[in-house]
């Protein structure tokens, strides 16, 4: 019992001694902690911070909203008219839609990289930006629509211009189909897009 | 709710003391709860009567949000976030669960890959875990020695995946990003730079007397009792029971490798103390360096991404797989309807069932006591609330 | 007029006011300087940098700015508290951690009271900071509050034996309390401090005041008073603003203030280790000054390397460690003594 007492002792001084000279010897070592804003970090190549799209390359095909988990990405699309060139994508393939709305709620955001993966023409990724801190949470709702509004109206204007011939053409087509004898289940024409 | 009780004490010299206990509340603002635990402390003075641990301050619905998912994907984000100090543990189980509704096997490098990665997220969770128990106890400075340990890991999760702490890794069939060139000599530096540094947190913290006067035989948790309560992870092996996923039960390639778990034995106190199960970390953690060794050595090439489904939709049926995260057994249960999307996942976290053996322990402590045996559960609240 | 500015400076009271006012000119520096350095410690034995933005070279400004922050916070009283008492607590610690330095020695020319129980009298007036930590964590009206006033009540009256035991053994050999008396009686080279006469009995004197003054200014391993991972921060726990920066004040003048009666016992207080070289009264306060601040810097070096104890430990060392051992350096000096 006494020897017990006087060895807690020495180990209670000795530990202390020993831990005293490790943090002594830490005084000496240079700090691991950079001064973040003055020094940056080098990211590495695959960092995964602020999302961008690319809309010269987007060509409209929702996977990437379907991806995302959060439902942070919100894209509306536009049928073009067989008369319109909307140009190609880099990677060559043809474009066939407008793309009138293509906001990334960036607030929402997970950073999951599940988007970049399903996208067909490589047009959304990940970049290096991670100061992207703003007072107001509606700056964080990115629109990457390069359309200007009047471009929109016009062009979802004309869609449902479009979309009405065609429908008053089916709507002839099938006016005479019911005069012909053969019956046919009449396709309905999707409701044309409030513009 | 506890009872308050009151009653009269007749001192010696005959005037009447009140006598009466306290309720206290520990959280879910306090320092060394490890997030949003409402710990309710009956003490009288500093001796703690009773403990009833509240739950719930950090429930984000990840069980209903996994069955609102398009597709099985999509959930590895949300396992992710249940225990955010080691999301590729997490990931790593329900990848597995999945995979095995689906009757996939993964080309051998990914499952090297993945082993790679849970032993280096482990070795991670357990910096944190000691770090923090530290700070509990009162050392401050080797909580930031293990977080600087900490960085050079996840900065090379960084170099692989993009992301530092929430990984979406560990794909159904595969894994996202193969190595990046250069990974296998940065992680056998770290193995080797991480070595030594284990024995300074030794001289520092683990057999410092004040630090083992606060723990060794703190909260002790008996065998029996560890196993009655469900009890997993570093915390049942600090009670003495010789058990392990990876080993008992191995998944993926644990067979592979050549390592044992470690267990508490009682050195400087009773077995099942605070002390052997912070210990049981510490050694882990050099397990963990031994099997991630091993695993870049042995590692094959291969392409990572010829298993990945194009379309996850498995039969209709159940699967219940378990793993052995940086807390203890991570069960995750997927029943599918057949369709692209889970029916119904129900995880069983280890926080959540380790966290219940609080009050059972806590008794008849003190509130510093207490301190020290929540922090050496190891909790994560994001994995008890899910 | 000639006359009435002689009148005033023969006063004795002009002449009181003016010591009293002195100690300041160094305590407030002092204190803001050793919050940095405790800072600055910390950050580099943690590898890190700590403060380095304001003020220009290694964020020397902090304090500066970090008080003129907590001047301007607004002055939060809980509904609940007691207003008179929880008011008057920071100022009563403060007072009585300043209140030692009247007898503290800042060299053979400069003492406040040279008062013949010098070393009493501080013993006296320190443990008066209890009452303001018991009146903080009562009037606060907060259970986290009242258990860190009950731990350091508790506390601070029971390092008071060992302490004092501790001091005796010098007091014994100098044969004086006068702080000034025994720092003149260590006068010459550096053996000739107490630290190493009667070796080994007053150094362990030595050790065991450091350990209970450590205690007595609720320092790591001992701060379980206000143990911020236990207790939220014990009996600060609901102030704010000035009164946050009074008891954080009164926690450095406290350390500095055991530091400085360890080194007048000691480490012979304002002499230079080195005989003649460098002695006189303005080297004296230059002596004083860095053997308390070597003395303020270990208790930093220890606060950031220990974990800390358990209450019921805590009594064990006093009772059980420190006083039996302090009371035994006290027979074995009065042994050698009467030898």
């Amino acid at each position: 019992m006494m020897r017990k007492y006087f060895i807690d002792i020495y180990k209670t001084i000795w530990s202390i001694l020993i831990g005293m000279r490790i943090t002594f010897g830490h005084l000496f070592v240079p700090a691991v902690t950079i001064q973040y804003p003055d020094v940056k970090p080098k990211l590495p190549e695959r960092a995964r911070n602020r999302l961008y799209v690319n809309m010269d390359d987007c060509i409209g095909c929702l996977q990437c909203e379907m991806a995302c988990p959060v439902n942070c990405i919100e894209i509306e699309t536009v049928k073009s008219l067989p008369t319109d060139d909307l140009g190609t994508t880099s990677t060559g393939q043809k474009k066939k839609l407008w793309v009138t709305k293509f906001d990334i709620d960036i607030a929402k955001c997970c950073f999951c990289d599940l988007c970049v993966y399903p996208c067909p023409t490589e047009c959304i990724k990940m970049t290096d930006v991670y100061e992207f801190s703003e007072f107001d949470r509606n700056n964080l709702l990115y629109n990457f629509v390069t359309l200007t509004k009047q471009e929109v109206e016009t062009v979802k204007a004309k869609a449902a211009e479009f979309e009405k011939e065609q429908a008053a053409k089916k709507a002839a087509a099938a006016a005479q189909a019911k005069a012909a004898p053969v019956v046919a289940p009449a396709q309905q024409s999707p409701p044309a897009q409030p513009s | 709710m506890a009872e308050i009780s009151e009653e009269i004490i007749k001192t010696s010299t005959g005037t009447t003391l009140r006598h009466e206990e306290m309720v206290i509340n520990m959280g879910p603002q306090h320092p060394s709860t490890h997030g949003v635990l409402r710990l309710e402390v009956v003490v009288d003075g500093e001796i703690v009567i009773d403990v009833i641990p509240h739950i719930g301050y950090l429930h984000r619905c990840f069980e209903k949000h996994a069955e609102s998912m398009t597709n099985y994907q999509q959930v590895v984000p949300y396992v992710d976030r249940m225990d955010y100090c080691a999301a590729m543990n997490m990931d790593f189980g329900y990848v597995l669960a999945v995979e095995k509704l689906l009757g996939i096997q993964v080309p051998e490098r990914v499952e090297y890959i993945r082993v790679i990665m849970a032993e280096l997220q482990r070795i991670a969770s357990h910096l944190i875990a000691a770090g923090t128990y530290g700070l509990d106890i009162g050392a401050f400075t080797p909580f930031l020695y293990m977080f600087r340990e900490r960085e050079r890991i996840l900065d090379l999760f960084e170099m692989t995946c993009g992301a530092r702490l929430l990984y979406n890794y560990m794909w159904v069939g595969g894994v996202s990003h193969d190595l990046p060139p250069g990974f296998i000599d940065k992680a056998k530096d770290f193995c080797q730079y991480f070595r030594p540094k284990i024995k300074e947190y030794n001289d520092l913290l683990s057999y410092n007397e004040i630090f083992i006067k606060r723990t060794a035989n703190v909260g002790i948790l008996p065998k029996d009792v560890a196993i009655s309560y469900g009890i997993s992870g570093p915390v049942l092996r600090g009670s003495g029971v010789n058990f392990d996923l990876r080993r008992d039960d191995p998944y993926s390639i644990y067979h592979k490798f050549d390592w044992q778990p470690e267990i508490g034995k009682g050195e400087v106190g009773t077995v099942g103390d605070c002390w052997d199960r912070y210990m049981v970390r510490m050694r882990e953690m050099e397990q963990s360096i031994n099997i991630v060794e091993q695993a870049l050595n042995q590692i094959p090439e291969g392409n990572i991404a010829s298993a990945i489904p194009k379309r996850i939709r498995p039969n209709p049926g159940d699967v219940y797989v378990r793993t052995e995260s940086a807390r203890g057994e991570l069960g995750f249960y997927v029943i599918s309807d057949g369709s692209g999307k889970p029916y119904r996942i129900k995880a069983r976290s280890p926080s959540f069932v380790n966290l219940s053996v609080i009050p059972e322990i806590s008794r008849g402590g003190m509130i510093a006591d207490l301190v020290a045996i929540a922090g050496s559960l190891d909790i994560v609240l994001g994995e008890v609330d899910r | 007029m000639e006359q009435i500015l002689r009148n005033i400076l023969d006063n004795d009271f002009f002449v009181y006011g003016i010591m009293g006012i002195v100690p300041l000119v160094w305590i407030v520096p002092y204190a803001l300087f050793a919050i940095w350095l405790e800072r600055k410690i910390s950050a580099h034995m943690q590898d890190r940098l700590g403060p380095m933005r304001t003020g220009g070279w290694h964020g020397w400004s902090q304090t500066i700015a970090d008080m003129l922050k907590l001047l301007q916070k607004e002055d939060i009283i809980p509904a609940a508290a007691d207003k008179t008492l929880f008011n008057i607590a920071p100022y009563i610690i403060f007072v009585s951690a300043y209140a030692a330095y009247a007898v503290i020695p800042f060299s053979s020319g400069f003492i406040g009271a040279d008062i013949n129980v010098g070393i009493f009298y501080i013993i006296a007036v320190t443990s008066l900071a209890v009452v303001g930590i018991l009146m903080g964590g009562w009037a606060s009206n907060n259970k986290w509050s009242l258990l860190g006033a009950m731990r350091a009540t508790a506390q601070i009256v029971s390092y008071e034996i060992p302490s004092v035991l501790a001091v005796l053994a010098v007091v014994m050999i100098a044969g004086t309390l006068s702080l000034q008396e025994i720092n003149n009686l260590q006068t010459g080279w550096f053996w000739n401090w107490f630290v190493f006469q009667k070796f080994p009995f007053v150094f362990v004197a030595f050790i065991i005041y450091f350990v209970a003054s450590l205690a007595e200014v609720n320092r790591v391993p001992f701060d379980i008073p206000e143990a911020e991972s236990e207790l939220v921060a014990g009996y600060v726990t609901e102030y704010s603003g000035m009164k946050f920066a009074m008891f954080m004040f009164a926690e450095f003048v406290n350390m500095f203030a055991v530091s400085a009666v360890a080194a007048t016992l000691f480490f012979g207080g304002w002499n230079s280790p080195f005989g003649e070289f460098l002695s006189g009264p303005i080297w004296g306060v230059f002596w004083f000054l860095s053997k308390g601040m070597m003395l303020v810097s270990v208790q930093m070096w220890l606060r950031w390397t220990l974990p800390r104890l358990r209450v019921d430990q805590l009594m064990y060392v006093s009772w059980k460690v420190l006083t039996p051992w302090a009371f035994a350096c006290v027979i074995a000096v009065g042994f050698w003594m009467m030898l």
